[in-house]
């Protein structure tokens, strides 16, 4: 066995005490870094790289402690999500919808241990998927042209009414806001601005993270103050913290499922962690119907986005490894340490530096165990959050957004728009319009249109383009169905309810 | 996608602070995120000055993206106009951008230039399985029908990679460049995997960019744009003598701001050809696949001025630029 024998190889290379210990201290960081408003998973990585240039580690070492960083953060994401109902980090946003009610029903423990159980299942389908498949799998990129790209983010966002179960016009309202959020910046088909008003600071767009914190954490501020400090919706009830064997046992298919897509999507470069929690958080949703309660607070609710956007992250370091495309902003990173270390991803990587590469995966199969042995004793810490008062954790966690947001790009407009971004999260909150769809918006819109954009130039404006392949007309039907069914089904599945009140 | 970075100068300042007792350290600004070839610059350039002792505390290393290196440059000409321990990534990107007048009203002598100690060849590449078989051919391809091909590269429309085969077009006599098909992706590998997949017919990029793919027979290159055949890739014929009289290169080097003393831009100058005439530079650039290319101080601000007004113009011709 081929693979047996590299593994042996990567765990000879990985497994020292030493190569452990790092192992842990930056599952550790990483796990603090992803619940930190602000700060995600590539920022944990960013910030890590001088330091181990610093300790002088070598390759191997560096690499360890880099994807432990990277997988804890994906880990600690999810923590702030339930919590505190502020997404951690990008990809832990889908998190929050049914995170946060299940722990507003007092079982924030059982949601943080279920997470945990699913961010486990979800790595290490990842993480056996790329060892058994990446160079296979690398081909897929090249099935990807600007066609199929568009019909995949069209998909997303012809999923997108479904998510917020009580009003559909104004989920599409705020996913519009989000796409028109999307088109500041440097136009990439023209190379001319738009909507910047000649703003330096906006020619790159707006980062999605300064909109989670301004929407999310600032906006909450907004309404503690307004509360006069009391009544806020942050702090939930505490309860007993277990392992929940019943909802693990339940949502195992769920797992199975969500890990499958979220690694699709984070095979295909650029589309990331958050589009795959977000497609295994509808493929969840859809599957299980108006009767599954999806963003009432429901383990399913849970499981599906952390095992989807945990398994988007193995995936990502598919293109990355083989192809040299990073397929998310963390994975960017990645590559710059191992261009710094001199070791250039690309086609040949996993026959030229077998060592590193399966010294990666060894290492990614550590920090793995290591997260789920540490994050499930740890829950109960997490929890002991909820008992601070709401008028000490809130300043804290608006300090620590402020830091995070700075630490983007080291300039104050950004600070700036975060709070014009939490004004605009406590109007929309106040007009009931959710905000996750305008995130997604951000997230998703420029790139969909880039796509749209490179196919009209490639195909001379002619429409007939984008359904010129079978991946791509699949994704057209997908996306039609995904948007018509509801309509149709919600007449079949459920009566309408009748009007006693 | 975007890095963030500030924190990682944060951390280091306060460890290299902590480890040598508050020395002044040089800093180098890479106008990008980590893993582009600025941020290669600052990280090589900045380890070998220590390495080879030009530079007795270890450079730091600070990620500045946005607007296309527009946010750094504005920094330094606003902010760190006569700060002398800072010194900044550039490439071709920086002077196709400043002729294009992408840095909002910054012009060129805004700072000073020190040198380039090294270049990105630019490539011209199809898919293994492609039809065209050298560069002529797809030259007169795109003669006979503009519309048959489609080039990719990571640079938005206007930037380097786009003007590289329009400067070709032009010297084969083709005057018509707009109508030539280009769409910029998401860096040279992204434009590698579209023309692969059959989306695009060639992919217009740098050597480094290709290098991987080269070994694993997935991309033929059909022409190399320098004055010679590049050291190690000698089966790669240059578009000169194909018969096309074009080199573009993306040179990796510095500059520096604009109010130093001429005495600390010299300083500057010799660290970065000791740099240059390194053993550790050398395998560097073998290991990334740049060529030789050296020009520093004096003779590199003549060059920069002559590409500026070379790309200014031919992009007035292709409509980037009013």
């Amino acid at each position: 066995m081929d693979i047996l024998a590299n593994l042996a190889l990567g765990f000879s290379v990985a497994l020292s005490p030493f190569t452990l210990f790092l192992a842990v201290c930056g599952c550790f960081l990483g796990t603090i870094i992803g619940a930190l408003p602000g700060l995600g998973p590539s920022n944990g990585v960013a910030i890590l790289i001088p330091i181990t240039f610093t300790l002088g580690l070598d390759a191997t070492s560096a690499l360890v402690l880099m994807t432990s960083v990277y997988y804890g953060a994906m880990y600690g994401g999810r923590i702030s999500s339930i919590l505190l109902n502020i997404p951690g980090d990008e990809p832990a946003l889908m998190t929050t919808l049914d995170g946060y009610p299940m722990a507003k029903q007092g079982r924030a423990g059982d949601a943080l241990v279920l997470s945990g159980v699913a961010s486990f299942v979800g790595a290490l389908l990842a993480t056996v998927g790329l060892m058994l498949l990446a160079p296979t799998l690398a081909r897929v990129a090249f099935f990807f042209g600007p066609a199929e790209y568009f019909a995949l983010y069209l998909l997303a966002f012809c999923t997108l009414g479904g998510m917020a179960s009580n009003n559909q016009a104004k989920a599409a309202l705020a996913a519009c806001m989000g796409l028109g959020i999307a088109m500041i910046g440097v136009d990439s088909s023209s190379g001319l601005p738009r909507l910047t008003g000649g703003n330096l600071h906006l020619f790159d767009g707006i980062d999605f993270l300064v909109a989670i914190v301004g929407l999310f954490a600032i906006a909450e501020v907004f309404f503690f103050i307004e509360s006069h400090g009391k009544g806020s919706s942050i702090g939930v009830k505490l309860d007993k913290v277990r392992i929940p064997w019943k909802d693990i046992m339940a949502t195992k298919w769920t797992m199975l499922r969500a890990s499958g897509v979220g690694f699709i999507a984070g095979i295909l470069p650029g589309a990331g962690a958050s589009l795959g929690s977000f497609l295994a958080y509808m493929t969840e949703k859809s599957i299980a119907g108006e009767k599954g309660g999806f963003g009432t607070g429901v383990p399913k609710g849970v499981a599906a986005p952390e095992a989807g956007n945990n398994s988007a992250a193995g995936g990502a370091l598919v293109p990355m490894l083989t192809l040299g495309v990073p397929g998310s902003g963390t994975t960017a990173v990645l590559l710059a340490l191992l261009m710094t270390l001199n070791i250039t991803p690309g086609p040949t990587l996993f026959t030229e530096k077998a060592d590193v590469v399966w010294g990666l995966i060894a290492s990614l199969l550590i920090a793995n165990v290591v997260l789920l042995l540490m994050n499930v004793p740890m829950v109960k810490i997490f929890v002991k959050i909820l008992s601070v008062p709401a008028w000490v954790l809130l300043p804290g966690v608006t300090m620590i957004s402020f830091v995070g947001i700075y630490s983007l790009s080291g300039s104050y407009f950004d600070l700036l728009l975060m709070v014009g971004f939490g004004v605009l999260g406590y109007i929309l909150r106040k007009l009931d319009v959710p905000t996750v769809p305008v995130i997604l918006g951000i997230l998703l819109g420029g790139k969909m249109e880039d796509a749209l954009r490179r196919a009209m130039t490639l195909s001379d404006g002619d429409p007939i383009y984008l359904f010129s392949s079978p991946i791509a007309i699949g994704l057209w039907v997908a996306a039609i169905a995904g948007f018509v069914a509801p309509m149709f089904l919600r007449g079949v599945l459920k009566k309408p309810p009748a009007v006693t009140d | 996608m975007t890095q963030r970075f500030f924190k990682a100068l944060m951390t280091s300042a306060v460890l290299s602070a902590g480890l040598a007792g508050g020395a002044y350290a040089a800093e180098c600004i890479a106008p990008a995120n980590p893993g582009g070839g600025w941020d290669f610059t600052c990280r090589q350039i900045g380890k070998i000055m220590y390495d080879i002792g030009a530079v007795d505390q270890p450079v730091q290393v600070t990620n500045m993206p946005g607007a296309g290196g527009g946010l750094a440059y504005n920094h330094v000409v606003s902010e760190r106009a006569d700060d002398s321990d800072v010194v900044i990534a550039a490439s071709s990107a920086t002077t196709t951008r400043l002729a294009q007048n992408a840095y909002a009203g910054m012009t060129a002598d805004q700072v000073r230039f020190v040198g380039a100690i090294g270049a990105d060849p630019g490539v011209i590449a199809v898919a293994a399985d492609s039809d065209y078989q050298s560069l002529g051919d797809l030259v007169e391809a795109i003669k006979a029908d503009p519309g048959s091909v489609a080039f990719a590269g990571g640079s938005a429309v206007g930037g380097f990679d786009h003007l590289k085969p329009l400067m070709i077009l032009k010297e084969a006599g083709f005057t018509d460049i707009t109508s030539v098909k280009y769409i910029g992706v998401d860096g040279g590998a992204d434009a590698i995997t579209q023309t692969v997949g059959g989306f695009t017919q060639a992919m217009t990029g740098d050597m480094s960019e290709i290098v991987s793919f080269l070994a694993n027979g997935d991309i033929r290159v059909i022409a190399v744009l320098t004055e010679e055949r590049v050291p190690g890739f000698d089966d790669i014929p240059t578009a000169k003598e194909q018969g096309f009289d074009v080199v573009a290169v993306n040179w990796r080097g510095l500059y520096v701001p604009k109010d130093i003393s001429d005495a600390k831009f010299d300083e500057w100058a010799g660290k970065l050809q000791q740099v240059a005439d390194s053993d550790e530079w050398a395998q560097a650039m073998a290991d990334n696949g740049l060529a030789p290319f050296t020009k520093v101080g004096g003779d590199f601000q003549a060059y920069v001025d002559g590409l500026v007004a070379e790309i200014n113009a031919m992009s007035k011709e292709l409509g980037v630029l009013q």
